[in-house]
């Protein structure tokens, strides 16, 4: 395996594929993103493996001029997970979205969060069921019309972060596919932890769920609706950053004047708290569509990750020398006959 | 010379002894009738049944190893219930383990036992059934007060009234003996209690002239981090030793000679130990480092067990969240360039059905162990089934052969693995091997194999770019084939120059790219399936067995091996021709299948199942294939699989 790493540019990430995102689709901006990013990150390409899901976020891999598997539905944490485990020297990414990582593969999402395995996931969020023509998904709003729900969903979504810090990630993380800089900024620190490294991406998809998150991320609203989450800053928004976010005697987050309670009762963000309560409280401070939004790196804690360990057992159990089959085969006692 | 009970000498109805032992045992007194002389057998055939929580696997495990290291020739079915402990002393809860030595080359675990050991009522009542009439049975008498008795629906007591006149019933209060046996050491009844298995063990290896030493020093090893167990267990096997020694119940005791088998060095071992085993040789003949991802299931679990603690051969063992995500963990490692496998039970194949198209898909080299229960559903899961074969056969999406090869005897769990493998690494292709519970568990000697002469399965990974652009770039085409077998490249992540993206998106032939179109597709579907369909080129000839030209063809395959190998064996003793040949591989057929099977005036196919490989054989070779079925969860025995092949040759007259 070579480690000589050559500079690369944006160009050597990308492939020759046509990319067959509809026109105007957020998953443009985070392509380019991912290849902005990569020459950075100083892994050489053949190191690094994408492996996608089904849906229309899990095309991702064949654009990526590395290693890549574009698999089956719900699967590729588990195939990732076989993959980063049986190979520690590999640089993992698994791509998803909200129907792939959160439904039909939510099972393999959280064990592989939960086993802190080395990989770095990413979960475009568009709140819709794009690729098969738009049905709700696990994160769609209660109430949402969509061809499979014509009287609203009677479902109550998935906070994806939330479930993330509940099945013990290391790393959270929210970015959104409008803000460029900020994707980069949140993968890199992403790509950066050992461990299971979770990025959720607001995503739009202008054909299916066109502004989902307009009340959110539309330009002119993000000053008031988007909170920056900066480990070791008070976490604090606003057009003239005048609000802020408080923890009251009850334990509750809330949003707050700063002018009324005082500077110093503004929360300072710590994601390298080992305690994830107030991480899993920031990831539910908004409560729908509507209510000003932490964005940025959650948690960030250390821990070691499973394929880590499962390397060190190897290592012990050969450190009296490599298996004999020889001996192996006569484990369980053997008798001369003749 | 077969079912010779131990109990002639001291003949009949008489026998059966109601005696009380209270001042009748002298442990240490063993000179008293040292020289009554061992009565020579061929064959024994014993049946250890208690309740789950009794040992009675452990118990017929000691005396199988101590049988094998003895020389004997054995065969074992153990038969144990699905529940941990169901209820004690229930019928649900009866564990059985049978085993059968011999001085002489024998296939199965035998069809009747020549000595049942019930520990309870419950036992006796679940277990008579296999006891041939003038056979053995050896009570634990102290079971059997009234509340035991009801428990196992026992309205009286079947010791005192005539229900057991048919047979040599012994009855030995192996309870009180063994907490008295334990009391000199200060342990409480209640936790010699425990150790009355070993009592039992060590009556029935004074019987049959075991030697004593390898179980004693089992023990100590096996125990010695919990010295009073240890010195219990002790105390009660030297004290049923002794009471077989001393006491007047048995006339005299048995020998079995070691067995006349072919020269060499031998250990014993079971299918699952076996198939794991197998695995690592076929890591180390490839070179490529093992990874097992698989998920708890009866009765595939001991794979997993057995791998993970051979870490130091290399071994990575990923218990996952589930079997989609083992299998998927599988296909991982598969693409990372390691020797990937996942093993399951039935229900556990349907739920990778689908991870299984897409590494057919991918065409990578991985290893799907079935070991095979009944079914459907939860269905037997402690008991033995081979009806999984269409399943692997059929059980995927679209147009999706795999190769399939059945391990036939618990050794050849340990050949079966390393064929698999072969194939799957040759052809870049997912393989399902099926096994199942009776050779998963069953014990057999096995000629320890020289590892010096297993096969070389070592892979060339790609490392050369294999196409040019027209712009004169050169990449790597993952779908580039060997003209020759059809397996296509294998570049795995770390390999400069050569990133690729695979998918299970249909892709162009040569290329990888996406391709959708109907022409690309049907070749793609053609090129799959003429991958499997060549391995016949690759695959041993069929041997046929017996009479090579008889007019009655056994077709066999899977574990029905032994029962066919004695029943074959016993139908040609009586001057009769019969030829039988046992498939290895499934699909694709060995090339001169079609050959044999033509021109017979009967074709036989015995299978535990309700006659799926009799439907392939129809369908691929319009033969008249007539099925032998068995669905009750045990393995055929010789007796009936020879009532059914002299019928048809009757038939055939």
């Amino acid at each position: 395996m070579s480690n000589a790493v050559t500079l690369t540019t944006k160009k050597d990430w990308m492939t020759d594929q046509e990319v067959r995102w509809c026109p105007g689709c957020g998953d443009y901006g985070i392509l380019q993103a991912v290849q902005f990013l990569m020459p950075e990150l100083n892994v050489p390409a053949e190191n690094t493996v994408f492996v996608s899901g089904i849906g229309c976020s899990s095309r991702f891999p064949y654009y990526m001029n590395t290693y890549g598997m574009h698999s089956i539905h719900g699967r590729a944490p588990a195939i990732a997970t076989g993959l980063a485990v049986a190979r520690p020297d590999l640089d993992v990414w698994v791509v998803t979205g909200d129907g792939d990582g959160l439904s039909i593969g939510g099972n393999h999402f959280i064990h592989a969060l939960r086993r802190n395995i080395n990989l770095t996931i990413l979960m475009f969020n568009n709140r819709i069921y794009g690729l098969t023509k738009g049905q709700y998904s696990p994160t769609s709003e209660l109430g949402k019309v969509t061809k499979s729900t014509p009287m609203g969903s009677v479902d109550a979504p998935f906070n994806p972060l939330a479930v993330a810090i509940g099945a013990e990630a290391t790393f959270v993380a929210r970015t959104h596919d409008l803000d460029r800089k900020h994707m980069i900024e949140t993968l890199r620190q992403a790509h950066a932890h050992r461990g299971a490294a979770f990025v959720e991406i607001l995503q739009n998809c202008n054909v299916f769920n066109d502004g989902t998150f307009d009340d959110i991320l539309a330009r002119e609203k993000r000053p008031s609706m988007m909170i920056n989450l900066v480990h070791g800053e008070p976490i604090r928004f606003g057009n003239d950053n005048e609000r802020g976010v408080m923890m009251d005697s009850d334990g509750q987050l809330r949003i707050v004047e700063i002018a009324d309670m005082g500077e110093d009762r503004v929360l300072r963000h710590d994601a390298h708290r080992e305690d994830p309560s107030l991480a899993f409280a920031l990831a539910r401070l908004s409560h729908d569509d509507h209510s000003p939004t932490p964005f940025g790196v959650f948690r960030a804690v250390s821990r070691p990750d499973y394929g880590s360990m499962a390397s060190d057992q190897l290592l012990q159990a050969s450190s009296k020398g490599p298996g004999d089959l020889a001996k192996l085969v006569r484990s369980n006692g053997t008798w001369q006959v003749g | 010379m077969r079912n010779i009970a131990p109990g002639r000498g001291y003949g009949g109805a008489a026998t059966k002894l109601g005696l009380n032992f209270g001042g009748r045992v002298h442990m240490t007194d063993v000179a008293v009738r040292s020289g009554r002389e061992p009565e020579a057998l061929h064959d024994v055939v014993v049946r250890f049944a208690g309740d789950s929580g009794d040992g009675m696997q452990l118990t017929g495990d000691r005396f199988t190893s101590v049988s094998a290291l003895f020389g004997n020739d054995l065969s074992t079915l153990p038969d144990f219930p699905a529940e941990i402990r169901a209820p004690a002393g229930t019928i649900p809860g009866v564990s059985s383990f049978q085993v059968r030595i011999a001085d002489h080359q024998i296939s199965t675990p035998g069809d009747a036992p020549t000595v049942l050991i019930a520990m309870n009522p419950a036992a006796l009542k679940a277990d008579l059934h296999h006891l041939p009439p003038g056979g053995t049975v050896i009570v634990n008498s102290d079971n059997f007060d009234e509340r035991a008795l009801t428990k196992a629906g026992y309205k009286v007591n079947p010791l005192i009234d005539d229900s057991l006149d048919r047979y040599k019933v012994v009855e030995v209060p192996m309870t009180s003996l063994t907490e008295k046996a334990c009391a000199p050491l200060g342990v409480k009844p209640r936790d010699a209690e425990r150790s009355k298995n070993f009592f039992a063990l060590g009556m029935i290896s004074w019987m049959y002239n075991r030697p004593t030493a390898p179980t004693e020093e089992w023990n100590r090893t096996r125990f010695a981090k919990n010295e009073m167990v240890m010195k219990a267990n002790e105390a009660a096997f030297k004290a049923g030793y002794n009471f077989g020694e001393t006491t007047e119940l048995f006339a005299h005791s048995f020998s079995i000679a070691p067995a006349k088998l072919p020269p060499g060095e031998y250990t014993q071992i079971s299918g699952n130990t076996a198939l794991a085993w197998g695995m690592i040789a076929a890591s180390q003949c490839a070179k490529l480092p093992l990874f097992l991802g698989s998920y708890p299931i009866t009765p595939a679990s001991d794979i997993l067990h057995e791998l993970s603690k051979h870490k130091n051969f290399g071994v990575r063992t990923f218990q996952a969240e589930d079997e989609i995500a083992a299998a998927a963990s599988a296909v991982g490692a598969a693409f990372a360039g390691h020797l990937a496998i996942t093993s399951t039970s039935g229900p556990g194949l349907a739920l990778k059905s689908e991870t299984m198209s897409l590494a057919l898909s991918l065409e990578l080299p991985m290893i799907i162990i079935d070991i095979q229960r009944g079914g459907p559903s939860t269905g037997l899961p402690t008991k033995t089934e081979a009806a999984d074969l269409l399943i692997a056969m059929f059980g995927r999406h679209g147009e999706s052969p795999l190769p399939i090869v059945a391990a036939y005897s618990p050794p050849h769990c340990f050949d079966a693995a390393i064929e698999a493998a072969r194939i799957a690494l040759k052809y870049r292709t997912p393989v399902i091997l099926l096994s199942d519970g009776y050779l998963a568990n069953g014990v057999l000697p096995w000629i320890v194999p020289d590892v010096t002469k297993l096969p070389d399965l070592s892979v060339e990974f790609a490392t050369e770019t294999n196409h040019t652009n027209e712009d004169g770039t050169e990449v790597f085409w993952p779908y580039v084939r060997d003209p020759e077998t059809l397996a296509r490249q294998w570049a795995i992540p770390g390999t400069p120059k050569l990133m690729h993206r695979i998918g299970g998106i249909e892709k162009e032939d040569g290329s990888g790219n996406i391709n959708y179109s109907p022409e690309n597709h049907e070749h793609m579907v053609q090129v799959r399936a003429a991958k499997v369909a060549g391995i016949a080129k690759d695959i041993p000839l069929l041997e046929v067995e017996g009479d090579a030209d008889a007019d009655l063809l056994i077709v066999g395959w899977g574990s029905t091996w032994g029962s066919i190998k004695a029943a074959v064996q016993q139908v040609r003793a009586t001057g009769e021709k019969v030829a039988w040949t046992h498939l290895v591989h499934l699909n694709p057929f060995a090339s001169n299948l079609g050959e044999i099977l033509v021109n017979r005036k009967k074709v036989l196919v015995p299978e535990m199942n309700t006659g799926q490989l009799s439907l392939l054989l129809r369908a691929k070779f319009l033969v008249d294939c007539q099925s032998i079925s068995k669905v009750r969860g045990v393995p055929f025995t010789a007796g009936e699989l020879t009532v059914h092949f002299t019928k048809a040759l009757e038939e055939i007259r």
